[in-house]
C-alpha cells in the first residue's frame, strides 16, 4: 500500500510540476496569441526586401496613420513625432520619424514602446526599421531624430480608416 | 473571541493525554481536520474583522477612519485571507474529517504529508499578517495583485509573495493527499461511480488545484523577478506586457472560483437528500455536471479582463464559453430541486443552510450570468455589482455550506447534538442580515459606485449605510456560531451512529465520536 | 422567530428613516445609443433571470411547503429521470442562445471604431488624467484633470467640511473637465503613464482599461449638450477613489468658442511666461497649482508622508538653491514617486508652485520666475 501511494504521489506531484512549468510556457504562448490576434496592438517586424517582394502597393486606397508620442512616469524627454499624421498606401513602404531631445544634465537611455490602435490593425502594421527595436542612448543635452519605416498590409480590413501609431518612452537609464 | 480560547483549552484538557504535542505532531486524519477547521475559524474572524473595518468606513461618504492605503490593505488582505485562509483550509479539514469515513478507509493515504501541509499555513499567514508591520505597509494592490501596480508595494511585498507561495504549496500537498487516498484507499466495492458526491466534488476539486495553484505560483515568482531580479515579464519597457500577469493570474483564478465552490456542490448533494429522506435526484448527472463545469473553468478566465481591449473575437469567445457554465450549474440546481420535490422534509440547521445555499447561490448565479455578458460588463466591471455578485456566492455558496457541513456532521465528530434552537436562530440572523449586506449593493454597482473604494458621492449613502448594518450584524452573528460549536465539543445531548434520520453513507455507521482511525478493517459497500 | 422579525422591523426602520434620499435602483440609460443599447441588453438579461427564477425558486417554495415530514408526507423514491436531464439541459442552452445574439450585436457595433470625427488622448496618471486633443480644429490642447481642490480638501481624513453642500457631485467633480463636441463621433485613445487605470463614464456605457505602453481605443458620440461624470474604475492606489472624469458635451458652436478661449489662454500663458512676476502674484497662483498637483502627495500643509512622500516644509531642497529645486519638479526622482513634471506643467505654473513651495509653512527661500524654469527645461 505504501509503495502504491508513493507512486501515486509521485505521479500527481509530477503534475503540479509541470503546470509551475506551463505557468512559465504561458509567455510564450502570450506572445505568439498576441501576434496571432493583434492583442494590445502590438505590430510586427519585417525584412524590407522580403516585404517588397510580398505586396503589391494598393493605390486606389488611401489610409491616415497617426503618430503619437507618450512619455511614461518619470521619463523627462522631450519626445514627439515631427508629423502628427500621413496619408499611405497600403503595400508601399514609409518613412517617418520621431524627434527626442534629453534636457537633462545626465546621459540617458530610452526604450520605445509602439502600439497600434485599433488592435485588430496591429499585425496589418509592420516596421521594417525601428529605433523601437533598440534601446536609444541620448547624451545630456542631446538632440536625435529617431527614424522608422513602415509599411501597411494591403490585407488591412477595409473598415480600418486611421491607424494610430503610438510611442511610450521609457526610461530605463536604470536597469542597464 | 473568550469563547473561542475557552474551548480550545477545553479540547486540550479532554484529549488524549499528551499535551499540546498532540496536535503539533499528529498525523491523524481526524486530528488533521480539527486543526484545519479551527484555523479556518480564526482566519474567517481576522477577515471578518477587516471586512468590519471596510464596512465602518464605508457607512457614510467620507473618510472617517482609515486613510485610503490602508483601506486599500483592508480589501487586499480581506480577500487574501478569507479565500486562502479561510475558505480553502474549511473544505480541506472537511476532506480530511470525512473522505477516509466516506470511502471506508482508516486514515488519509499520506498522514506525515497532511501534518506538513497543515503546519505550513499558519506559518504563511503570520508571514502575510506580518507585512502589516512593515515599511509601506501591508499588500495594498487587489488580492488580484496586478503590476504594475503591486510592484509600487513597499518592504512587504517579497514577504506577501512567499505567504502565498507557502499556502498554495500547502494546498497543492493537501490535494495531491486528496487524490491519492481517494485513488488507493477506497474499500472494496466502492466504486468511483459509488462514492458520495463530496468524495467526487473533492476529487475533481483537488485536480483543478494541482492544475492551477502552480500556474499561480509561476506568476508570482515572475513578479518577484520583475520586482528584484531585473527580469521584465510584465514591464513593456523590457518586452514584457502587464496584461499578461492578468491571462496568467486569472488562468489560475477562474478555476479558483470552482475550487472554492464544487466542494459546496458535494456537501449539499449529502444533505438534501437526507433532511428530504429521498436519494440525490440524478447522482450521474451530477457527477458529469461537476466534471463539466471544472473543464469550462479553464477556458473562460478572461472574462475578468473584458475591459483591458481584448479582439473582439476574444470576447466573444469568453463571452460564450462562460455563459455555457450556466448550463451545468442550472443542470445542479434543478437536480437538488427535484431532490426535494416530493420528499418528506424535515428543517434541521443543516438543512437550512442547504436550502440557503440552493437559493442565495442561484441569485449569485443569475448576477454571474449578467456578468457574462460582455457588453453589460462593460458597465458592470469593477463596480459593487461585481462585489454583491462573487459575495453571494461565496458567503452564502461557499460559507453556508461550510457552516451547513459544520451542524450536519458535528454531532458525528463529537458524538454531541449541538444546540438546535441556537443554531436556527444563527441561521435566521444570519440569512437576513446578509441580504440586507449584499442585496443593496448589487444596486450601488448599478448606479455607478466602483469597488475597491474607501469613499463615494453622497448619492450612494443610503445604500451603503444599509449594507454596513447588515454587515454589522451578520459579523457578530457569526459569534453565535462559534458558541453553538463550542457548546457542541464541550457536550450536550449524546448523539446516535447514524445522527440523521435520513442519512445514508459509510461514516455513519461508525460510533459518534468515530474511533481514532476510522475503518481498521475495510466495510462492506452494497 | 422573534429575533428575526425584530431584526426586520429595525431594518425596515433604518430604510424608512434615511428613505427621504435617492435609492438608485437600476442601471442609467445613459446618453449614448451605446449606453441605450446597452442598458436594453441588461434588462433582457434581467428579466430572463426573474423568470427563471420565478420558476426555481416557485418549485422550492412549493415543495418546502407541500413536501414536510410534519404534514405526514411519505418520501417519494424517484432518483432518475434522463428526459427531465436532458430537458434541462437544452432549454437553458435556447435560451442562452436567444440571449447571445443581441449581445453580439451590441457588441459588434461597440468596437466598431473606423471614421471618427477627431482624437483624443487620454492618459491615466496616478491620480489624475491628462486630455490630449490630437487632431481637429482643438489640436494641440492639452490640459490635467483633477479632482476639484475643494471636495480634495473635503475628503481628507477627518476633514469636517460638510459633504452634502457637493450633493450628487462629491468626488464627481474636477477642475478642468473634458469638453467634447455633441453629434460628433469622439474616438479615444487610452493609455496610462505609471499604472494600470480605467476611464469609466456610466452615461457613455463603457469602461475601458488604461494600460502603461500601450494603447486602448474606444468611442462615443452624445447628442444632448450636459455634463457627465464618471471615475477611475481599476485600482490604481492610495487615491484610486479620488481621479474623476467629468465630460462637458457642448453644441458645436459653444465647442468652437471652448477651443478658441482654450488656444487663446495658451499663447497668452507663452506671452506670460516672458513677463516678471511679482511675488504675492507667484504666491496666489501657486497655492491653487499645489492644491491640485502636489497636496494629495505632500499633503496641504507641506508636511507629506514620509517615507514614500518627504516633506516639502522645512527641506534641504525647498530651502536651498533654486535649480536643484528646479530639477527635481522638472526632472523628477528616477525610482522614486517624484514624477517629471516638464509635460505636465508650463513655465508659469511651474514658477508659481516652486516659489509657493519656497515661501509657505515657514519655508524662506528664492522667488522662482517663469523666464528661470523656461532657461532650466
Amino acid at each position: 500500500m505504501a509503495d502504491l501511494n508513493a507512486r501515486s504521489f509521485a505521479r500527481v506531484a509530477i503534475v503540479s510540476l509541470a503546470m509551475f512549468g506551463f505557468g512559465y510556457l504561458l509567455v510564450p504562448l502570450y506572445d505568439i496569441f498576441c501576434e496571432i490576434t493583434g492583442l494590445n496592438g502590438k505590430t510586427g517586424r519585417l525584412d524590407e526586401t522580403t516585404v517588397v517582394a510580398r505586396y503589391q502597393p494598393d493605390t486606389s486606397r488611401l489610409v491616415t496613420v497617426q503618430f503619437i508620442a507618450n512619455n511614461n512616469q518619470g521619463m523627462p524627454w522631450e519626445f514627439r513625432p515631427l508629423e502628427p499624421s500621413m496619408r499611405v498606401h497600403p503595400g508601399k513602404v514609409y518613412s517617418a520619424a520621431f524627434s527626442a531631445r534629453n534636457p537633462t544634465a545626465q546621459d540617458m537611455v530610452g526604450q520605445a514602446v509602439p502600439s497600434v490602435a485599433p488592435g485588430k490593425a496591429g499585425r496589418y502594421f509592420n516596421k521594417t526599421e525601428c529605433f523601437c527595436f533598440n534601446q536609444q542612448p541620448l547624451a545630456a543635452g542631446e538632440t536625435k531624430e529617431m527614424p522608422l519605416r513602415f509599411i501597411v498590409d494591403p490585407n488591412l480590413p477595409a473598415a480600418v480608416t486611421t491607424l494610430t501609431l503610438a510611442y511610450t518612452m521609457f526610461d530605463v537609464t536604470l536597469i542597464n | 473571541m473568550s469563547t473561542l480560547s475557552a474551548g480550545h483549552e477545553d479540547h486540550h484538557e479532554h484529549g488524549p493525554a499528551k499535551g499540546l504535542l498532540r496536535w503539533v505532531t499528529t498525523t491523524n486524519h481526524k486530528d488533521i481536520g480539527t486543526l484545519y477547521l479551527l484555523f479556518a475559524l480564526v482566519m474567517f474572524f481576522i477577515g471578518g474583522a477587516m471586512a468590519m473595518v471596510i464596512r465602518a468606513e464605508l457607512f457614510q461618504p467620507g473618510l472617517q477612519l482609515v486613510d485610503p492605503n490602508f483601506f486599500n490593505t483592508m480589501t487586499t488582505v480581506h480577500a487574501l485571507v478569507m479565500i486562502f485562509g479561510a475558505v480553502m483550509p474549511a473544505f480541506t479539514g472537511l476532506a480530511n474529517w470525512l473522505i477516509p469515513m466516506m470511502i471506508g478507509a482508516p486514515d488519509m493515504a499520506l498522514p506525515r504529508m497532511n501534518n506538513f501541509s497543515f503546519w505550513i499555513l499558519p506559518f504563511a499567514f503570520t508571514l502575510l499578517l506580518s507585512t502589516f508591520f512593515m515599511e509601506g505597509g501591508g499588500p495594498s494592490a487587489g488580492w488580484t495583485i496586478y503590476p504594475p501596480l503591486s510592484l509600487q508595494m513597499g518592504e512587504g511585498f517579497p514577504f506577501m509573495i512567499f505567504a502565498l507561495h507557502l499556502a498554495g504549496v500547502s494546498s497543492i500537498l493537501g490535494s495531491i493527499n486528496i487524490i491519492v487516498t481517494i485513488l488507493n484507499m477506497r474499500a472494496p466495492g466502492m466504486l468511483l461511480m459509488k462514492m458520495p458526491m463530496f468524495v467526487w466534488t473533492w476529487f475533481i476539486t483537488a485536480y483543478l488545484l494541482i492544475a492551477t495553484m502552480p500556474v499561480l505560483a509561476g506568476g508570482l515568482t515572475m513578479l518577484l523577478t520583475d520586482k528584484f531580479a531585473g527580469t521584465s515579464f510584465f514591464d513593456a519597457a523590457g518586452g514584457g506586457d502587464p496584461v499578461m500577469y492578468q491571462h496568467i493570474f486569472w488562468f489560475f483564478g477562474h478555476p479558483e472560483v470552482y475550487i472554492l465552490i464544487l466542494p459546496a456542490f458535494g456537501i449539499i448533494s449529502a444533505i438534501l437528500p437526507t433532511f428530504a429522506r429521498k436519494p440525490l435526484f440524478g447522482y450521474s448527472a451530477m457527477v458529469y455536471a461537476t466534471a463539466s463545469i471544472a473543464f469550462l473553468s479553464f477556458i473562460v478566465w478572461a472574462h475578468h479582463m473584458f475591459t483591458v481591449g481584448m479582439p473582439v473575437v476574444g470576447e466573444l469567445f469568453f463571452m460564450y464559453a462562460t455563459m455555457m457554465i450556466a448550463v451545468p450549474t442550472g443542470v445542479k440546481v434543478f437536480n437538488w430541486v427535484s431532490t426535494m420535490w416530493r420528499g418528506a422534509m424535515t428543517f434541521e440547521a443543516p438543512m437550512l443552510f442547504a436550502v440557503g445555499f440552493v437559493i442565495m447561490f442561484t441569485i449569485g448565479g443569475f448576477s454571474g450570468l449578467m456578468l457574462a455578458i460582455a457588453p453589460a460588463d462593460f458597465q458592470y466591471h469593477d463596480t459593487y455589482f461585481v462585489v454583491a455578485h462573487f459575495h453571494y456566492v461565496l458567503v452564502t455558496g461557499a460559507v453556508y455550506s461550510i457552516m451547513a457541513a459544520a451542524y450536519y456532521w458535528l454531532p458525528k465528530w463529537t458524538g454531541n447534538m449541538y444546540d438546535e434552537k441556537l443554531a436556527q436562530i444563527h441561521f435566521w440572523i444570519s440569512t437576513v442580515s446578509v441580504n440586507v449586506l449584499f442585496f443593496p449593493q448589487h444596486f450601488l454597482g448599478l448606479a455607478g459606485m466602483p469597488r475597491r473604494i474607501p469613499d463615494y458621492s453622497v448619492q450612494f449613502t443610503d445604500w451603503n449605510m444599509i449594507s454596513s448594518l447588515g454587515g454589522f450584524v451578520f459579523g457578530v452573528s457569526q459569534l453565535l456560531f462559534v458558541y453553538v460549536v463550542f457548546k457542541c465539543i464541550r457536550g450536550g445531548e449524546k448523539a446516535t451512529d447514524r445522527v440523521w434520520e435520513g442519512a445514508h453513507g459509510l461514516e455513519w455507521t461508525l460510533s459518534s465520536p468515530p474511533p481514532y482511525h476510522s475503518f481498521t478493517t475495510a466495510p462492506e459497500v452494497r | 422567530m422573534r429575533i428575526v422579525s425584530s431584526v426586520l422591523v429595525v431594518c425596515l426602520l433604518t430604510a424608512g428613516a434615511v428613505a427621504h434620499a435617492d435609492f438608485a435602483l437600476n442601471m442609467r440609460e445613459g446618453v449614448t445609443q451605446t449606453s441605450r443599447s446597452v442598458y436594453e441588453l441588461h434588462m433582457i438579461i434581467f428579466w430572463v433571470c426573474c423568470a427563471i427564477g420565478v420558476i426555481v425558486f416557485g418549485a422550492m417554495l412549493y415543495s418546502i411547503i407541500r413536501h414536510r415530514k410534519s404534514r405526514g408526507v411519505v418520501a417519494a423514491q424517484f432518483h432518475d429521470s434522463t428526459f427531465m436531464e436532458m430537458l434541462w439541459t437544452i432549454i437553458p442552452i435556447v435560451i442562452l442562445v436567444g440571449m447571445a445574439i443581441p449581445a453580439t450585436t451590441t457588441l459588434l457595433a461597440m468596437e466598431e471604431t473606423g471614421d471618427a470625427d477627431m482624437t483624443i488622448k487620454v492618459t491615466g496618471i496616478q491620480w489624475k488624467w491628462k486630455y490630449d486633443y490630437i487632431d481637429g480644429e482643438a489640436s494641440g490642447i492639452s490640459f490635467l484633470s483633477s479632482l476639484h481642490p475643494k471636495h480634495n480638501e473635503a475628503r481628507m481624513l477627518g476633514s469636517d467640511v460638510d459633504l452634502r453642500q457637493f450633493g450628487d457631485q462629491y468626488l464627481l467633480d474636477v477642475d478642468n473637465p473634458l469638453v467634447i463636441p455633441t453629434g460628433q463621433r469622439v474616438r479615444f485613445l487610452l493609455t496610462a503613464a505609471d499604472v494600470i487605470h480605467a476611464w469609466w463614464v456610466p452615461d457613455l456605457g463603457w469602461k475601458k482599461d488604461a494600460i502603461p505602453g500601450f494603447i486602448n481605443e474606444a468611442w462615443t458620440q452624445i447628442d444632448e449638450p450636459g455634463t457627465y461624470r464618471g471615475q477611475c474604475a481599476e485600482l490604481c492606489g492610495k487615491d484610486h477613489a479620488f481621479m474623476p472624469v467629468v465630460v462637458v458635451a457642448k453644441s458645436p458652436e459653444d465647442y468652437a468658442a471652448w477651443v478658441k478661449e482654450q488656444k487663446g489662454s495658451v499663447a497668452e500663458a507663452a506671452t506670460e511666461a516672458l513677463r516678471e512676476w511679482t511675488k504675492p502674484e507667484l504666491m496666489a497662483k501657486g497655492e491653487q497649482v499645489y492644491t491640485t498637483v502636489c497636496a494629495a502627495c505632500h499633503r496641504p500643509d507641506g508636511q507629506g508622508q514620509p517615507p514614500v512622500f518627504p516633506a516639502i516644509a522645512g527641506s534641504a531642497i525647498a530651502n536651498g538653491d533654486a535649480a536643484t529645486h528646479i530639477d527635481v519638479v522638472i526632472n523628477g526622482r528616477p525610482g522614486t514617486a517624484m514624477v517629471a513634471y516638464r509635460s505636465i506643467l508650463n513655465d508659469v505654473d511651474m514658477a508659481a508652485v516652486l516659489t509657493y513651495q519656497r515661501n509657505a509653512w515657514g519655508n524662506a527661500a528664492s522667488v522662482v520666475q517663469p523666464t528661470e524654469i523656461q532657461a532650466a527645461r
